[in-house]
C-alpha cells in the first residue's frame, strides 16, 4: 500500500534538509487543495510530504519597508479578510478570492496555486501584474525572483528539488496605481479559468499612464507577461479606444493556448483580448480613484 | 511507514489518534474516531459534505490530512447541537424541511453556522456565494436558503 512519510518541520533548514534528502520524491504541502487530491487520484505519489505551515513566516501578512510580505501558505480566507491589502492591491486579492469555495478558501494559498503550476491558476496573473516576487529558500540560501519565473510548464516549476517558496513580496503601491484581475468562466462560481487577465497601471496627475503590466493566464503553458500589451497603454488615458484596440491585439498575439473542453484555441485567443481590455478599464478606474 | 501520532481538540474534547500519513482528516473522523456525521461525497473538495471547522476556519476535511490536525481545534457536525438542544441552524433546517436524503445536510449546517457567525444578517447573494461549495442534489436550494435566513433571524433574537 502507498504510504508516504509526513513531516512538519519548524525551521527552514529542517525543511530544506528533508527536501534535499528525498531527491525529488518529496512534495511541499501548503493548503493541500491540489496536492491531496492528486495523491488520492494516484497522479502524485510523493515519498515524503513536507508540511511547511509550522515554519515561521509561512503564514501571515505584514507591511514592511519593501512592501507587503505574505507567507507562502497563508490561506485565501485570511488574505481576503485583510482590508488594507485588499484595498491597495484588489487585483492581487480578487484573483485568489475566485478560487474554489469558502471551504477551499480556508486552505488554498498563493504558493500552492503558483507551484501547482496549472496555467489557469487564478491567483497568479494578479501577482505577476503587480510585480510581486517570490522568496525561495533552499540549500543555497535565499533567493528572490519575479513570480512569473516560478512556473516552468504545466505542473512544473523552476524550483530545485531542495527549494520551496517561503513568502511573497508585493511592492509598495506607488502613487496612482490600480490593478484588476478578470477571468472568463461559463458560470459565476466554482470553476477554472478559461482565460484570465490581470492589468496594473500607474497614472500621472493628468491621468496619463506612465507604467503598466499585463499578465494573461490559461492561454499558454505558463502565465504570460505581455510587454507589448503594456506598452499599448503607456502614454494613454482611460477610455482611449485606439490604445484598447492595440492592447487587445497584443494580448491576442501573445496567446499560445490549447483546445480542450473549456475552450478552443480561437475562443481563448479572442477572449484574452476582450478581458484584457475590460481588466485594463477597471485598473484605470481604480488608479484614477487613488 | 510509521503512523503519525496526533493530539488535537475535537468538539472541545482532547483527542489523540494514530493515522497513516496519507489519511485525510475525514478518513480519521469517520473510520478511526466513529464521527460519521461528516460525509464523503466527492473526496475532491467540490461538494462540501465533509465540511468541518479547523481553528475557526471552514474547510473540507477531505482536503486536509489527519496529521495536519495536530494542535488544532476541530469542530464537526457532532458538536453543533448541545446535548439535546439543537442549534438554531438545525432547528430551521428541520422546520423548513431543508433536507431530503440528508447527505449534504451535515456539511450545509456546519457551513451555514460558520456563515452566520461571521455575517449575522447575510444578503441572499452573500449566503449563496458562501454556500456555493455545498452541493445538494435532491432537496433543491430554495428550502435551504429559507432555512438559512430564518436561522440568521433566530440567532439575531428575532421571532421566526
Amino acid at each position: 500500500m502507498y504510504s508516504p512519510t509526513y513531516a512538519a518541520p519548524t525551521t527552514v533548514d529542517e525543511a530544506v534538509g528533508l527536501l534535499a534528502n528525498a531527491s525529488g520524491k518529496a512534495r511541499v504541502l501548503s493548503g493541500g487543495t491540489d496536492l491531496i487530491i492528486q495523491m488520492r487520484s494516484g497522479r502524485l505519489r510523493p515519498e515524503v510530504i513536507v508540511d511547511i505551515k509550522n515554519i515561521a513566516g509561512t503564514i501571515g501578512i505584514s507591511e514592511q519597508a519593501d512592501g507587503w510580505h505574505i507567507g507562502a501558505a497563508t490561506s485565501g480566507a485570511q488574505i481576503t479578510e485583510h482590508a488594507k491589502l485588499c484595498a491597495e492591491w484588489p487585483g492581487v486579492t480578487e484573483g485568489l478570492d475566485l478560487i474554489g469555495s469558502t471551504q477551499v478558501q480556508g486552505r488554498a494559498s498563493f504558493a500552492g496555486n503558483l507551484c501547482n503550476a496549472s496555467p489557469a491558476g487564478d491567483s497568479v496573473p494578479g501577482l505577476v501584474a503587480a510585480g510581486a516576487k517570490a522568496v525561495i529558500v533552499g540549500k543555497g540560501g535565499k533567493r528572490t525572483v519575479p513570480v512569473e519565473q516560478v512556473p516552468a510548464g504545466p505542473g512544473r516549476t523552476s524550483l530545485a528539488a531542495d527549494e520551496f517558496v517561503l513568502e511573497f513580496i508585493i511592492p509598495k503601491r506607488e502613487g496612482k496605481t490600480g490593478d484588476a484581475y478578470l477571468r472568463f468562466i461559463p458560470r459565476t462560481e466554482m470553476d477554472i479559468a478559461v482565460v484570465g487577465a490581470a492589468v496594473c497601471v500607474t497614472l500621472d496627475a493628468n491621468g496619463v499612464c506612465t507604467a503598466a503590466r499585463v499578465s494573461l493566464g490559461a492561454v499558454a503553458p505558463t502565465v504570460l507577461v505581455v510587454d507589448a500589451a503594456a506598452k499599448a497603454l503607456i502614454g494613454t488615458k482611460a477610455g482611449d479606444e485606439a490604445a484598447m484596440a492595440k492592447l487587445d491585439a497584443a494580448a491576442q498575439a501573445a496567446c499560445n493556448p490549447i483546445t480542450d473542453k473549456r475552450g478552443t484555441i480561437e475562443f481563448r485567443t479572442k477572449v484574452a483580448g476582450v478581458i484584457a481590455r475590460r481588466a485594463a478599464a477597471i485598473a484605470f478606474e481604480r488608479a484614477a480613484a487613488r | 511507514m510509521a503512523k503519525t501520532h496526533v493530539s488535537c481538540t475535537i468538539n472541545g474534547e482532547e483527542v489523540e489518534f494514530l493515522c497513516n500519513p496519507q489519511d485525510t482528516l475525514l478518513d480519521v473522523l469517520r473510520n478511526d474516531l466513529g464521527l460519521t456525521g461528516s460525509k464523503e461525497g466527492c473526496g475532491s473538495g467540490d461538494c462540501g459534505a465533509c465540511s468541518v471547522m479547523s481553528d475557526g476556519r471552514l474547510v473540507c476535511s477531505c482536503l486536509m490530512l489527519g496529521s495536519e490536525a495536530a494542535g488544532k481545534s476541530i469542530e464537526t457536525i457532532e458538536g453543533v447541537a448541545k446535548g439535546d438542544k439543537l442549534h438554531p441552524v438545525q432547528e430551521q433546517f428541520l422546520k423548513h424541511a431543508a433536507l431530503q436524503c440528508g447527505f449534504c445536510t451535515p456539511g450545509l449546517i456546519v457551513a451555514t453556522k460558520a456563515l452566520l457567525e461571521k455575517h449575522p444578517n447575510p444578503t441572499d447573494e452573500q449566503a449563496r456565494y458562501w454556500l456555493a461549495g455545498n452541493l445538494c442534489r435532491c432537496t433543491g436550494y430554495d428550502k435551504i436558503m429559507n432555512a438559512v435566513h430564518d436561522a440568521a433571524a433566530q440567532m439575531r433574537g428575532e421571532t421566526v
